[in-house]
């Protein structure tokens, strides 16, 4: 069992060890949807949802698995939870709010091969969190993913406008600024390690 | 016609089916020109070593699955196609992640969970609906060893040039002699967008050169 307070688990998950800035999950969207700031916090909500869902459910599945001594259906088992649990999402949004559906459009059935909920649920697995650390845990990659997306589609408008060379516009672009921006984060290591 | 396509497979004969295996190294390869499946690629691209692991992985996951979905495509109901394509590639992925820990734990240590992340590599699943579903098995295996080799090879320049530079060494072993000042942050992760970032910038090049002159 991890021993670790809850507060260093957010801050660690959201800053320090951001997924997409220093384990590199979450790179396909990061790159796709980040073209503007509205629909980056979208996509990050939609994300923040369904990890914290799924991370959930795969504490619950890693007690069964454990529990019938059959780890590898783990990975197998995680992945159909999370396909089904974006389709639930899916259809509640649909159901509840059909502008938020129509403004997320195909982004959200493509959360499914997003590797940072896959990646969460196997680390929280992992580092052996309970039911409240696994939340908190979700939570904070959440945060950090949506503060990412935010922080580089805001780069990316302010880049529209700038006078780039052809060869470099588009992805790599993007790129080189995720990586000044990785740079940055680097300055958030040993925060909330005591 | 399926057997044809098979025969023309192993004696790489017919130009359809060497096309489909040339693609994957230049034309459309996934990392360069598609820039598909990057997560793996910018995370375990610090030392050749786990590249070239990471990438040779990848490979036989996307060739086992190709040839399996291909196999199956007139079975698999068009309405649960993508759920059927990740079962298949979870059960291959957790077979090669129990066989790199049975060949190596150190390498296994070192690739942590990545491995298991091939499941939702994007180039796995896009290969998976976009032609093996279409294609006969022969042009299916095709397709993934240019796809995959075209990976491992992306892979291998991305960790190279990161270790060369980062760690001063190439596999493990040193390149310079004392006194030259490592360039840490090729290692980290920063270094991983700048390396690709400039790859990509290279292809760009080249590809307006081409168009151009």
């Amino acid at each position: 069992m991890n021993e670790e307070p809850l507060m260093q688990i957010f801050i660690s998950a959201s800053l320090v060890n951001n997924f997409v800035l220093a384990y590199f999950l979450g790179i396909c969207p990061f790159i796709g949807v980040s073209g503007k700031i509205d629909t980056a916090g979208k996509m990050g909500g939609a994300v923040t949802f369904v990890m914290l869902i799924s991370s959930m459910c795969a504490y619950g599945i890693h007690a069964l698995l454990v529990a019938i001594d059959a780890p590898f259906l783990q990975l197998i088992s995680y992945i159909v939870v999370i396909a089904s649990t974006v389709q639930l999402v899916e259809m509640f949004v649909k159901k509840m709010s059909p502008t938020l559906f129509r403004a997320l459009g195909i982004f959200l059935p493509l959360i499914t091969t997003n590797c940072a909920i896959l990646g969460l649920a196997l680390f929280q697995t992992n580092k052996g969190y309970d039911f409240l650390q696994s939340i908190v845990y979700a939570l904070g990659a959440g945060a950090g993913f949506t503060l990412a997306l935010v922080l580089i589609a805001g780069f990316r408008e302010q880049l529209e406008f700038a006078e780039v060379p052809n060869v470099i516009k588009g992805t790599v672009l993007t790129l080189m600024v995720a990586g000044i921006l990785s740079l940055a984060f680097m300055g958030f290591s040993g925060l909330g390690s005591n | 016609m399926s057997s044809q396509a098979e025969n023309s497979a192993h004696t790489r004969q017919v130009p359809s089916s060497t096309d489909e295996f040339i693609k994957g190294l230049w034309k459309e390869n996934p990392v360069f020109v598609q820039v598909l499946g990057m997560c793996p690629v910018l995370a375990v691209s610090n030392t050749a070593e786990n590249a070239l692991a990471m990438g040779m992985a990848t490979a036989f996951v996307l060739l086992m699955s190709n040839v399996l979905v291909s196999l199956l495509r007139h079975f698999i109901p068009k309405e649960v196609r993508i759920a059927s394509y990740i079962l298949i590639i979870a059960t291959f992925v957790t077979i090669t992640d129990y066989v790199i820990q049975a060949i190596s734990v150190d390498l296994h240590k070192s690739l942590g969970a990545f491995i298991s992340l091939i499941v939702v590599n994007c180039l796995i699943l896009s290969r998976a609906e976009a032609f093996a579903s279409k294609n006969t098995v022969g042009k299916s295996i095709m397709d993934a060893l240019g796809m995959g080799l075209g990976f491992i090879l992306a892979l291998f320049s991305l960790g190279a040039v990161r270790e060369i530079l980062g760690n001063g060494s190439i596999f493990g072993y040193g390149l310079f002699p004392t006194g030259f000042q490592e360039w840490v942050v090729m290692i980290l992760p920063a270094g991983g967008f700048f390396t690709l970032a400039a790859w990509l910038l290279i292809f760009n090049i080249i590809k307006q050169k081409k168009s151009t002159g």
